[in-house]
């Protein structure tokens, strides 16, 4: 088995059968492809570094491979206020959303501003599938093959200066394209990371899911995926990055600064303080499996070593 | 199971076409939800999240019906039309009847009889906490719902009965919690429950039915 170009276009029910083979075979061989895909529970996977432990604990603690989530569930179950409340509308909403022409303005704190277009980003950073789960903090959750690269090699090539310490993302803000943004909350929506979160190599940019480009539901034509923290974290849309020195303060933080913090990293111990984490409904699954700290990615932990994570939530 | 002045003793009383079909709505109106619930459920016509749609289409009607009960009384008021106060015990008896399936699709369904995690986890959050008593309200309400029950309480029964109102205001803060963030929807029903608060004061009866008498 060689390996086989994530972008290649492939129907998705070949594709998932192709990857349930892969998966089998990567037990044997250890696909350079499958290693960093985080679906290695069931193939003892030595050499990801990027995937986390691919498994998660059902009722009992019995590890279960992650199945993929199906294309139709991911491309029409979509939390995107700017188009809709309901998720379930969002993909019709979002059909005739226009991202040509489309750039990211990458500035700040670094050395090298500079704009780039979507073309220009594949050229440079060449896609590479990652399968993540993906945990709302609504206590649902998805597994999904992104396709993207990670955003560190993108804050390399810009150069960070040494005075900035977060990075702040901003999504596109033009109520015309986006009729949700006309009411309700402080748009546009904004996120953000500490620099060494978003230059740690399971943070990407992706530009797209299932060997295909992105589609707008989904955060067409780039958005961010940070698969430790809850979905919302995970900004869409992107059209600016920004390396700052202060905490930026995220459209949910100034919605609901006690319900959701700078952090939000999945964490069944540390409860919305309305609803609990400590378990989810895989999206495609009947009943519940248990939430995970990292949301199963333990490879992050250092990166909160020593620190509160019920204060810093 | 609101509140009402007595049970009807004139029980072989024949109905007028007008109350036969009122009943006939009311029942309709009421099983309407479920019937569809259950049709898109054997269709595959559920959200990619079942259960949570399940759990949510249960406990919606359950409210509003609980707050279609309410107004019953201020609906005869208003209007006097004596035919509509029976709806009060229909309806809420409806209500009662969805917040049963929205409880046991929480509890079986959802979280599959994991008692651990559900006296753990969910029951120490607020809007858990108050759905429960909502729903041990309407338990109560619904079992002393029959004639019987009410002559043997006697003047006690009118006084537990006034239990429907304090079950209104439970639900209504059940919901504002549950949701990620409150909209337009919530208020709305928020507002329509204030209303039929007032409505019940004492002093605003007697207004009204003066206004009406003149």
């Amino acid at each position: 088995m060689t390996k086989i170009d994530p972008s290649e276009i492939t129907p998705e029910s070949v594709y998932l059968s192709r990857r349930k083979f892969m998966v089998g075979v990567a037990a044997l061989a250890g696909s350079a492809l499958l290693a960093g895909c985080g679906i290695g529970g069931e193939t003892g996977e030595t050499g990801g570094s990027t995937g986390g432990s691919g498994t998660t604990a059902a009722p009992g603690g019995t590890p279960t491979p992650d199945e993929l989530t199906s294309f139709d569930a991911i491309t029409n179950y979509n939390n995107f206020y700017e188009f809709s409340l309901d998720k379930e509308e969002v993909a019709s909403l979002a059909a005739d959303f226009v991202i040509e022409p489309w750039t990211v303005e990458v500035g700040g704190m670094v050395e090298s501003p500079r704009k780039y277009s979507i073309d220009e980003l594949l050229a440079l950073y060449p896609e590479e599938e990652r399968v993540y789960r993906m945990r709302c903090v609504e206590g649902w959750s998805m597994v999904i093959p992104w396709l993207g690269f990670p955003l560190r090699l993108l804050l390399d090539d810009v150069k960070p200066t040494s005075e900035a310490r977060y990075v702040r993302f901003q999504s596109l803000d033009d109520p015309e394209r986006l009729p949700g943004q006309r009411h309700r909350f402080a748009w546009p929506y904004v996120e953000g990371l500490r620099l060494d979160e978003a230059i740690h190599d399971l943070t990407i940019l992706s530009t797209g899911l299932y060997g295909k480009r992105l589609l707008p539901q989904n955060g067409a034509p780039i958005r961010l995926v940070v698969p430790w923290k809850y979905g919302f974290k995970s900004i869409k849309s992107v059209v600016r990055i920004d390396l700052v020195s202060e905490m930026p303060e995220s459209l949910w933080m100034e919605a609901g600064p006690r319900e959701y913090g700078f952090y939000a990293n999945v964490n069944p111990e540390v409860d919305h303080p309305r609803w609990s984490q400590k378990t989810e409904r895989r999206i495609g699954d009947f009943g519940r499996i248990d939430t995970l700290l990292f949301n199963g990615y333990d490879e992050v932990a250092p990166l909160y070593a020593g620190m509160d994570l019920r204060e810093n939530y | 199971m609101a509140e009402r002045t007595q049970p009807d003793a004139s029980a072989a009383r024949r109905l007028s076409t007008g109350a036969l079909l009122l009943r006939i709505a009311a029942h309709a109106g009421a099983l309407a939800p479920l019937a569809y619930l259950l049709w898109q459920t054997l269709t595959g016509g559920l959200s990619f999240d079942p259960i949570h749609d399940l759990t949510l289409r249960t406990g919606k009607p359950a409210f509003i019906l609980l707050l279609l009960s309410l107004a019953a009384r201020p609906a005869v008021v208003v209007t006097g039309v004596t035919a509509l106060r029976p709806l009060a015990r229909t309806l809420g008896l409806y209500a009662f009847g969805y917040a049963t399936i929205h409880m046991l699709i929480f509890v079986g369904l959802d979280f599959g009889f994991r008692w651990d995690l559900i006296v753990g986890g969910v029951l120490e959050k607020r809007y858990a906490v108050i759905g429960l008593a909502t729903f041990l309200i309407l338990l109560t309400l619904a079992a002393t719902s029959t004639r019987k029950a009410a002559r043997r309480l006697g003047a006690l029964w009118k006084r537990l009965h006034r239990l429907a109102y304090a079950a209104g205001v439970l639900a209504t803060l059940h919901y504002l919690w549950a949701v990620k963030f409150i909209t337009f929807e919530q208020w709305a029903y928020a507002v329509v429950l204030a209303l039929l608060l007032v409505a019940r004061l004492p002093e605003v009866e007697g207004r009204i039915r003066r206004s009406r008498s003149e």
